[in-house]
């Protein structure tokens, strides 16, 4: 049986290169991507601790309500970012700085 | 040592390293190619934690739904995007902000810091599951589980994500559309 402690060092990796990639990525679809392994990396968690509740699996249950959520996230996001490119005609976040008016 | 640790050690390499070349490649399409190598990585971790049905959605809505989502969206934008947008820095594992490297290796080690308290003092009700035999074992049905709990206790999660996945998917159909000139 493998410890905790071996799962939530490597979700601690996982979230700090999403945060890293997150913060210094100059695209947006990367930025995007970071996003997504710091909710892999909180659903690794979920999982772990959840191993730990046999009578009412809390957390294998939100964890699948956080993956679906993760996913609509990045439908929506998607499309934002296809019409900032088409406005802006580039998805560096640092040169998208005008709100509609 | 046994085979079980030595799995999840090459499967946790794979998913914390192909994590590092995403960030640290500069051609988009790799990285995009690379994240599917993460997720089926990750994916392969979750079974370590007996999360097999979670596993399999895992792979089911990333690596069917969401990477297909994201080349899509990349192959919809033009060639520019194929070209680094930074400048300046060259080499595998340059940093393009040094900020941003100090600030998620100062996270990593807070949290560091929480894992080595939880060494130290246990949560309770983790020991209590210990001492009972109350988690969850090898050959528990982890699924037939799973679907009692999310008809039952977790019915109105479940109810409310389902109402909120449709409300997001006909908003980014909406956000997508083609606008009308006229307008």
């Amino acid at each position: 049986m493998i410890s905790l402690t071996h799962f939530l060092i490597v979700s601690a990796l996982l979230f700090s290169i999403g945060l890293y990639a997150v913060l210094a990525k100059k695209n947006a679809i990367l930025v995007l991507v970071g996003i997504e392994l710091m909710i892999n990396a909180a659903v690794l968690n979920l999982v772990a601790f959840g191993r730990y509740d046999g009578a009412l699996y809390g957390g294998q249950t939100f964890a699948l309500f956080a993956i679906v959520l993760a996913a609509a996230a990045v439908a929506v996001a998607l499309a934002i970012i296809l019409n900032v490119y088409k406005h802006y005609k580039s998805i560096n976040p640092d040169d998208i700085n005008n709100l509609k008016d | 040592m046994n085979i079980n640790l030595i799995l999840f050690y090459v499967l946790a390499f794979t998913a914390v390293g192909s994590a590092i070349l995403i960030v640290s490649m500069k051609n988009l399409v790799r990285c995009l190619f690379l994240f599917f190598v993460t997720l089926f990585a990750v994916a392969g971790l979750y079974i370590f934690a007996l999360a097999d049905f979670v596993a399999v959605t895992q792979v089911i809505v990333y690596v069917g739904g969401v990477l297909v989502l994201m080349l899509f969206a990349f192959m919809l934008s033009n060639k520019l995007l194929l070209n680094d947008l930074r400048s300046g820095l060259s080499g595998v594992f340059s940093i393009p902000s040094w900020q941003a490297g100090v600030v998620s290796l100062g996270l990593f080690v807070a949290l560091l810091g929480v894992v080595s308290q939880l060494a130290v003092s246990e949560p309770q009700w983790i020991t209590q599951a210990k001492e009972k035999q109350l988690y969850i074992q090898y050959h528990d049905n982890t699924i037939h589980h799973l679907g009692i709990n999310l008809m039952t206790r977790f019915i109105l999660p479940f109810e409310v994500v389902s109402v909120f996945l449709m409300m997001a998917l006909m908003g980014a159909a909406h956000l997508a559309r083609k606008e009308k000139q006229t307008s």
